[in-house]
């Protein structure tokens, strides 16, 4: 089989879909054009995650490791959760076919896009590992 | 499990059950290898040589016109390289479209790097080559022209007729892979002027792991696989019979059957098509009327294929997609964007192949559950504007 009992799992019945409207944190990373887009949001109260949820357009294995991302944050202290890597997403999920990695880097950089977003309206320095490098979109779209 | 439901038989098809009658004995019994000179030998080689005479005539060719190969793959191959080897020294250029299948593109893209050179044509909205357009690309150094029968993803039905017209007025090869044609769509070697042409056994409810090649007489094309001389010195390896015996009565049955059956599965095809291009943001790929009976294929935009394959396939109903995600590359399908479609659209987009086991009952669960999972994956889609019903990069 091409994924995990637990990819399957999460991508059949994610965790912590939708949005947070009060969120504290809010990131984005992907483009449409790789037909990849994570969204996340964050509810942070005394630097500790309550709540995390998510969106994504993607494959299976993206809407997995997203799932399995605001899993493995909530109730985590802001800086544990930056310390979170694609590798831990991914073995959490009992791994990702090779060419599938990549959806457990965007996972990570997009829990890391949503911390950033906390320390920038904290007031607080962006630790550099929040600051993502945006892939190339689309020329004429605009996305958020 | 509710229901199963394939819909993916432009992928391959089970096997029919009078090509597996007509395998029945050479397993155990009639299992001699042609080039014997014992009864059993030349009883096999019999029963190879009715085989060739019968996917002949299903194809308009001479029994000596077509030629074993292991598959479409190979086929196309043979074709491409043999036809560069054939004509070295005549002119290095060779005519395809963009949208052809890997055996072919990559076959050429190989023939590239050993100096050829190769025009790509494009095609229209719905996947047509234009016939102008192939005449206008043909230069004194053209030596092969290279086009499909119908496309495999998209299901559009190429004029091969009109382009094999204009190519008899220059003396430059005319070679089409008909993988996903022969054995659906009536194939006429001779009205259609061609040289060569590939097609497939598992595409027609044969086995799999045998193909053909249709070569007109006089041509000798170099062999791609030597060894003890088979076929006439041009494709060398023992003859599997049994595939052989598979296919041709896999392909006369097809044959037999086509009038009637393409006409039902291009109802329940329509059926698909009309009702999935309901869905808000949806489009119908490829050509509505020159199209295979049994290929609908659409795509639904802010989500991603896979995904949808995934789901459909816990329900029950196996598809493919072209989106970049089902497969191990990194773009969606160079057929879905030489159509025009942007990136993130081409991402969503699904094929479902009908063919002989197909139902009225199973296009109406199609019609049920399809809906139902797209819109499962738009609510969960960052880039879905539910109230628009479109995806954001459309508002």
């Amino acid at each position: 089989m091409l994924y995990s009992e637990k990819v399957m799992d999460h991508f059949e019945h994610p965790r912590n879909v939708g949005e947070i409207m009060d969120a504290d944190a809010v990131g984005q990373v992907g483009n449409p054009r790789c037909g990849d887009i994570m969204k996340m949001y964050l509810k942070i109260e005394d630097g500790v995650i309550v709540d995390a949820k998510f969106k994504t357009f993607g494959c299976g294995s993206a809407i997995a490791t997203s799932s399995m991302a605001t899993e493995l944050i909530r109730g985590k202290r802001v800086e544990e959760a930056l310390s979170l890597t694609n590798a831990a997403v991914a073995e959490a999920l009992d791994g990702l076919p090779a060419y599938k990695m990549h959806c457990s880097v965007l996972a990570e950089e997009a829990i890391k896009a949503a911390l950033g977003d906390w320390y920038r309206r904290q007031g607080l320095p962006v630790p550099p590992e929040c600051v993502i490098q945006k892939e190339d979109q689309t020329p004429g779209h605009t996305y958020e | 499990m509710s229901r199963m439901v394939y819909a993916d038989h432009a992928a391959t098809t089970p096997l029919s059950p009078t090509a597996k009658q007509a395998m029945a004995d050479f397993w155990d019994k009639r299992f001699g290898n042609p080039s014997s000179l014992y009864y059993l030998g030349q009883e096999a080689k019999d029963d190879l040589e009715a085989a060739r005479a019968e996917i002949a005539q299903c194809l308009n060719a001479r029994p000596s016109e077509v030629l074993f190969t292991s598959g479409g793959t190979e086929s196309d191959n043979w074709a491409l390289k043999g036809a560069a080897e054939l004509r070295r020294g005549q002119g290095k250029h060779i005519i395809t479209t963009s949208i052809e299948h890997h055996a072919i593109l990559h076959s050429a893209q190989w023939l590239e790097k050993q100096g050829l050179e190769v025009t790509y044509l494009p095609v229209d909205a719905g996947g047509r080559v234009s016939p102008s357009d192939v005449e206008k690309a043909i230069r004194p150094d053209t030596i092969l022209i290279s086009v499909m029968a119908a496309n495999n993803e998209i299901g559009t039905i190429e004029p091969i007729e009109e382009i094999g017209a204009i190519v008899k007025a220059h003396n430059v090869l005319f070679h089409v892979d008909a993988v996903q044609a022969v054995g659906h769509i009536p194939v006429d070697v001779k009205a259609w002027n061609v040289d060569m042409l590939s097609f497939s056994g598992h595409k027609f409810y044969g086995p799999a792991g045998i193909g053909g090649l249709f070569l007109r007489h006089g041509l000798r094309l170099p062999p791609l696989v030597h060894g003890g001389g088979q076929e006439w010195g041009l494709r060398s390896g023992t003859e599997p019979v049994v595939l052989a015996v598979g296919m041709a009565a896999a392909l006369k049955e097809s044959v037999e059957e086509m009038a009637v059956e393409s006409k039902r599965l291009s109802a329940l095809r329509d059926r698909v098509l009309d009702g999935l291009s309901d869905i808000p943001s949806s489009r119908v790929t490829g050509d509505r009327e020159c199209r295979l009976p049994g290929t609908a294929s659409l795509t639904f935009e802010g989500i991603e294929g896979e995904a949808l394959l995934l789901h459909l396939d816990a329900k029950g109903i196996q598809a493919s997609s072209g989106s970049a995600c089902s497969s191990a590359s990194l773009d969606p399908s160079h057929v879905l964007l030489s159509i025009g479609l942007p990136h993130e659209v081409a991402h969503g987009s699904l094929r479902l192949s009908l063919g002989r086991g197909t139902t009225e009952q199973d296009v109406d669960y199609i019609l049920e559950i399809v809906p139902q999972v797209v819109s499962y994956l738009r609510e969960l889609s960052p880039v879905w504007d539910k109230k628009a019903q479109k995806p954001i990069w459309r508002s």
